[in-house]
C-alpha cells in the first residue's frame, strides 16, 4: 500500500443548514465593515489618502446635494427595474443576456410616440401610451429568443445576445433617422421646449414617477414569483422539465409566456430611461446594464426586496467612485479597486452564510498515537 | 502516523466512534465498525439510518465530525475521493455519478490523476481484461446516456476495479438490478472475496443478506446496534434488530371486490426517439379494485407502458387506451393521443409513481409542501396558489408514513432515499386515484416501509381503484397481486393468476421471446 501521509487538512468546508436570518444579516454587515477596513488600507497605502475622507466623498457623491440624491435613486430604480426583469427568466433558468436590447427597443418605442404622436395626443395621455408600447417592444424582443428555445431548442443565451446586437443596429438607424440638429449624429433632447412625453414632476421632483412605477414592480414580482401558480411552473421548469412534463405543465407555454414578462418589464425599463431620465435615444441608453443587472438578480436569488439593495449597493458605488476619481485627480483605477474590494466582500459573505467552515482540531490527532 | 493499539491482522478497516452531523440531523452517532478481509459484510438499516452517510466516510465525499478511521492499523485522514483510491477504497454509489455525454472508456479515466495524454486503446484493453475475468460486459465506446440502468452500474464497478480498488463498498447495487443479474453481481462478488478483497454490500433485501454475507451490521437511526455471523441470525431477526421492534412480514391479498374494466388497452405499440419499438401490440385490462402486477426484465417496455398510459409517449396509430372511471362505461374516455395536460384537464384521476423519483415525480429543490402542491397547484380559479392546503397534507403525510425530515422546509433531495419514495407515493394516493399505477414503488425502501408501501396499495386496491404495480421481484409479485402480465421485449409473453402461478414459470414467461429470437 502507498504510504498515506495526509493530514488532516487544516479546515473543511462543508454546507451548513438553515441560517436564521439574523446571523445572515450579522454576516452580510460583518463582510461590509471589513471591506471598508481592507479598502481603507489600500486607499491609505497607496495614494496617502485620508481614508475616512475617501469614504465621505463617496457618500457625497451618491447623496451630497439632493440632485445628485435624485440622480443615484433614479438610477438605483432603473437598475432594479431591469433586475426585476431578469427574474423571471433565471428563475426558469432561462439565460436572458439580452436584457440589453430589450432596453434598448423599449427606449426606441418610447421615442417614437414622443415624436410621433407630438401633437396629436394630450401629454397627459402620451405616458401611457408610450408605456404600452414599450412594454409590447420588449416583450416582442422577449417572445423572439423565447419562442425559437421552446420550438426549436436554440440556445437562449447566444440567441438572447444577438438579440442585442440587433437591436444596438436598429438603434443606431433610428439615431439617423431622427436626427436632431441636422448633421449632430444624436437625437439631441426630445421635445425640450414642450416637454411632451417627458414624466411630470410629481412635488416638485422629476424622477418620482419612476420611483413609483419599479416599487410596483417590486412588489408585483414578488408576488407573481413567490404566490402565483405561474411563478409556480416557472420554478418547476427551471428545476426540471420532466417533472413539468410528467405533472401536465405546458414546458413550451411557460418559456414563452416567462421570456414575454421578462422582455417587457426590460422594455418598461427602456421607457424609463427616456421618457422618466435621459429624454433621449442612443446606442448607450442602456449602458451596459442589462449585463450588470445579472449580478444583481442573482446575489439577490430572484428576491425583489434584496434586490432593492443590491441595485442601491451597485449605483451607490458607481456614483462615489466616479468622484472620489475626480475630487482628488486620480485615475480611475483606485475607484475601480475599491468598489471591486467591496462587492468582493459582499459576495464572498454569501459563501459564508451558505457554507459552514470547520477549523482543524489540532490536538485531537497526536494524543491519539 | 499513528499505529492503532489494538491490531488484528484481519481488519482491514477500523472506523472508531464516528460522528457526522448535517446542521440539526445526526446521521452517524458513535459509530464503531470493522470491515475485515476476504469477508462480505452486509450493512443494514432502514431509511436514513445513515448507511450511506457512514460509508461515504470511507470514499471521501463527507468528512467525519469526530472519530478516526484506521485502514490496515494506520490512522488515515480521506479528505476526498483521491484519497480514498489511494487507499484502495471505491465506492459504488446509490446514484451513479457517470458523466452522461461520455463514453463508458472516457468515464473509466476520467478524474484519474494522468498528467500524460490518456491512450484510450491501452484503457479499453485493460477494461476487456476486467470483463473477462468477472464476466462483466461493458462496451467501451457507448456513451452513457444510451445505457440501461444495469449497465451504468456495471460500469460503476469496472470503474472501480480499474482504479485498483481491493475494498469496495456497493450502495444498494441490486435495487436497480433483475434477479439474473443480481445472480451475476453475487458471482462477481463472491470471487472478488475469494481474491481476498473486502466488500461491503448495503442492500434492503433480506434474502440477498442471507445468501451473499458472511456477517451483519445493523445501523438504526444513526446508531451502531450490532453485528452478526449472517449463519447465526435470520430475516426476522434482522428486521427485528433493525426497526429496534417485532414486525410481522406478509402481505395480504384480499379478493378483489366487484372488479369491472377499468382500464382497456389496446395494440398500444410505441417507438421511441430513435424509432426503435419499445412497445408492440400490448393488450390487456386493468379491473378496478385489483392489483394488476406487471414483470419483465429491465428495459422490456414496463417503463414506456406506464408513461405512454399517462401521455408521455406518442402512440404509433391503432392504440387504443379506453379508460372508465371506477368501471363506469358511461364515462370512458380514450387516453391515446392525449398529453397529460389534457388528460389533467378532463379530470381523469390518474396517479403515477414514476421509476424516476426526483427526475421526474418531484422537484429535488423544493421542500415537501410544494411536491405535494405540483400536482394540484392550479385548481381553482384564483390566479395564486393555496398554500395552506399542501401544508397540511405534508403533514399529515410526514405523520401517516413517518418520514423522517429535518422539518417541511427541507429540499426534498437532502432526504434519504425511502424518504423520498414516501413523499412521492403519498402524494399520488391523496389524490383519490381511479387509477394508480406504479414503477418500482419499493425500490431502495428498507423492508418496513416496504410493508408499509403494500398496505397503501392494498387500501387503494379495497376503495375499487385500480393498481397496476411494476415490480421486479418476483416473490412480492406473485403474493401482492391479482394477476401479472408478463412483459417481454415490449410484447405480453402472458398473463398469469397470481394465486397460482408458480415463479418458475413466471421466470420462463419474462425470457420467451428472447430465446424464440435467438
Ligand atoms: N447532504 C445531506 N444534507 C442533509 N442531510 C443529509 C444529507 N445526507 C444525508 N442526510 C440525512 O442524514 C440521514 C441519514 O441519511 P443516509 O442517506 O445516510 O441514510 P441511508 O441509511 O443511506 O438511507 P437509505 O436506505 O434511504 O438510502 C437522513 O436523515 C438524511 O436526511
Ligand atoms: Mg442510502
Amino acid at each position: 500500500m502507498k504510504k498515506h501521509d495526509h493530514k488532516e487538512p487544516l479546515f473543511r468546508i462543508s454546507k451548513s443548514g438553515y441560517v436564521p436570518l439574523q446571523k445572515a444579516w450579522a454576516i452580510r454587515m460583518v463582510a461590509l465593515l471589513l471591506a471598508l477596513i481592507v479598502s481603507a488600507l489600500i486607499i491609505f497605502s497607496i495614494v496617502k489618502l485620508n481614508p475616512i475622507k475617501v469614504y465621505g466623498t463617496m457618500f457625497q457623491g451618491a447623496f451630497g446635494t439632493n440632485k445628485r440624491m435624485w440622480v443615484t435613486i433614479r438610477d438605483t430604480m432603473m437598475l432594479l427595474c431591469i433586475g426585476l426583469g431578469l427574474a423571471p427568466a433565471f428563475k426558469m433558468r432561462f439565460w436572458n443576456i439580452g436584457a440589453e436590447g430589450q432596453v434598448l427597443v423599449g427606449g426606441i418605442a418610447s421615442a417614437a410616440c414622443m415624436i410621433y404622436l407630438r401633437d396629436k395626443v394630450s401629454s397627459t395621455a402620451v405616458l401611457p401610451i408610450m408605456f404600452v408600447c414599450s412594454m409590447l417592444a420588449g416583450a416582442v424582443w422577449g417572445f423572439i429568443p423565447g419562442f425559437f428555445k421552446a420550438k426549436y431548442g436554440t440556445n437562449e443565451t447566444l440567441f438572447t445576445l444577438m438579440m442585442n446586437y440587433i437591436a444596438i443596429q436598429l438603434t443606431s438607424y433610428f439615431v439617423a433617422l431622427w436626427e436632431n440638429p441636422y448633421g449632430s449624429n444624436t437625437v439631441g433632447v426630445i421635445n425640450s421646449r414642450s416637454k411632451f412625453g417627458w414624466f411630470p414632476p410629481i412635488f416638485g421632483q422629476m424622477y418620482v414617477l419612476n420611483v413609483i412605477i419599479v416599487l410596483v414592480l417590486v412588489v408585483t414580482i414578488y408576488v407573481y414569483l413567490n404566490y402565483s401558480k405561474q411563478g409556480f411552473e416557472i420554478a418547476v421548469v427551471g428545476d426540471s422539465e420532466n417533472t413539468a412534463r410528467y405533472c401536465g405543465i405546458d414546458v413550451k407555454r411557460v418559456i414563452i409566456r416567462t421570456m414575454v414578462i421578462s422582455g417587457a418589464i426590460c422594455g418598461i425599463a427602456g421607457f424609463l430611461a427616456v421618457a422618466g431620465a435621459g429624454h433621449t435615444i442612443s446606442v448607450s441608453t442602456a449602458g451596459g446594464r442589462g449585463f450588470t443587472t445579472i449580478i444583481v438578480a442573482w446575489m439577490a436569488k430572484f428576491n425583489s426586496f434584496v434586490m432593492v439593495l443590491f441595485s442601491a449597493l451597485l449605483v451607490f458605488l458607481e456614483k462615489g467612485a466616479m468622484e472620489i476619481a475626480s475630487r482628488y485627480q486620480l485615475s480611475d483605477y483606485v475607484s475601480s479597486m475599491v468598489t471591486g474590494i467591496i462587492l468582493f466582500f459582499i459576495l464572498g459573505s454569501e459563501f459564508f452564510i451558505n457554507f459552514k467552515v470547520t477549523l482543524r482540531k489540532r490536538f485531537s490527532k497526536e494524543v491519539s498515537q | 502516523m499513528g499505529k492503532e493499539p489494538y491490531l488484528e491482522t484481519n481488519v482491514t478497516i477500523r472506523m472508531v466512534d464516528i460522528t457526522k452531523r448535517f446542521a440539526e440531523v445526526v446521521a452517524n452517532k458513535n459509530i464503531n465498525l470493522e470491515i475485515r478481509s476476504g469477508e462480505i459484510l452486509a450493512l443494514l438499516g432502514e431509511n436514513g439510518s445513515g448507511k450511506t452517510t457512514l460509508m461515504n466516510m470511507l470514499s471521501g465525499i463527507y468528512m467525519q465530525d469526530s472519530g478516526s478511521i484506521y485502514v490496515k492499523g494506520e490512522h488515515v485522514t480521506i479528505r476526498d475521493p483521491r484519497d480514498a483510491f489511494d487507499l484502495h477504497i471505491g465506492m459504488i454509489h446509490q446514484h451513479f455519478k457517470l458523466v452522461e455525454v461520455l463514453t463508458a472508456a472516457e468515464n473509466i479515466v476520467l478524474g484519474l490523476n494522468e498528467t500524460r495524454l490518456v491512450d484510450l486503446k491501452n484503457v479499453r484493453e485493460q477494461v476487456a481484461k476486467i470483463c473477462d475475468r468477472y464476466g462483466f460486459v461493458v462496451e467501451p465506446d457507448k456513451k452513457v446516456y444510451d445505457m440501461s440502468v444495469s449497465e451504468k452500474q456495471t460500469l460503476e464497478i469496472v470503474k472501480v476495479l480499474y482504479r485498483g480498488a481491493d475494498i469496495l463498498i456497493l450502495d444498494e447495487p441490486t435495487a436497480v438490478l433483475t434477479p439474473q443479474e443480481t445472480d451475476k453481481l453475487f458471482v462477481v462478488m463472491r470471487n472478488m472475496k475469494a481474491d481476498g478483497k473486502s466488500i461491503v454490500i448495503i442492500t434492503h433485501k433480506l434474502h440477498e443478506v442471507m445468501e451473499i454475507s458472511d456477517r451483519v451490521a445493523v445501523l438504526r437511526k444513526g446508531e451502531y446496534i450490532g453485528d452478526v455471523p449472517t449463519s447465526e441470525t435470520d430475516p426476522q431477526k434482522l428486521t427485528d434488530m433493525m426497526v429496534g421492534r417485532a414486525v410481522t412480514l406478509n402481505i395480504d391479498r384480499p379478493e378483489p371486490v366487484d372488479p369491472k374494466e377499468s382500464l382497456v388497452v389496446k395494440n398500444l405499440t410505441v417507438k421511441d426517439i430513435n424509432g426503435v419499438t419499445k412497445l408492440d401490440n400490448v393488450s390487456f385490462t386493468a379491473y378496478t379494485g385489483e392489483i394488476l402486477g406487471i414483470a419483465g426484465i429491465s428495459g422490456c417496455g414496463q417503463k414506456e407502458l406506464l408513461e405512454a398510459v399517462a401521455g408521455l409517449h406518442k402512440l404509433e396509430k391503432g392504440s387504443s387506451i379506453m379508460f372508465y372511471p371506477r368501471g363506469d362505461r358511461d364515462q370512458g374516455e380514450d387516453l391515446a393521443g392525449q398529453t397529460p395536460i389534457d388528460i389533467k384537464h378532463k379530470g381523469v384521476h390518474l396517479a403515477f409513481v414514476p421509476e424516476d423519483r426526483l427526475g421526474m415525480g418531484l422537484v429535488g429543490n423544493m421542500n415537501i409542501p410544494d411536491n405535494l402542491m405540483l400536482k394540484c397547484y392550479d385548481q381553482g380559479r384564483s390566479p395564486f396558489t393555496n398554500r395552506k392546503k399542501p401544508r397540511e397534507q405534508a403533514i399529515q403525510i410526514i405523520r401517516d408514513l413517518e418520514v423522517v425530515t429535518p422539518g417541511l422546509r427541507t429540499p426534498v433531495r437532502r432526504l434519504s432515499g425511502g424518504n423520498v419514495q414516501k413523499i412521492l407515493v403519498g402524494r399520488e394516493i391523496a389524490s383519490d386515484p381511479y387509477l394508480l399505477m406504479t414503477a418500482y414503488a419499493v425500490r431502495g425502501l428498507d423492508i418496513n416501509t416496504s410493508y408499509t408501501i403494500y398496505r397503501l396499495l392494498n387500501d387503494q386496491k379495497k376503495k375499487g381503484t385500480a393498481v397496476i404495480y411494476v415490480g421486479e421481484d418476483l416473490d412480492v409479485l406473485l403474493e401482492l397481486c391479482d394477476r401479472i402480465l408478463v412483459l417481454c421485449s415490449g410484447r405480453v409473453s402472458g398473463i398469469v393468476d397470481g394465486k397460482t402461478a408458480r415463479k418458475e414459470e413466471v421466470g420462463l414467461l419474462m425470457t420467451s421471446f428472447k430465446e424464440e429470437t435467438a
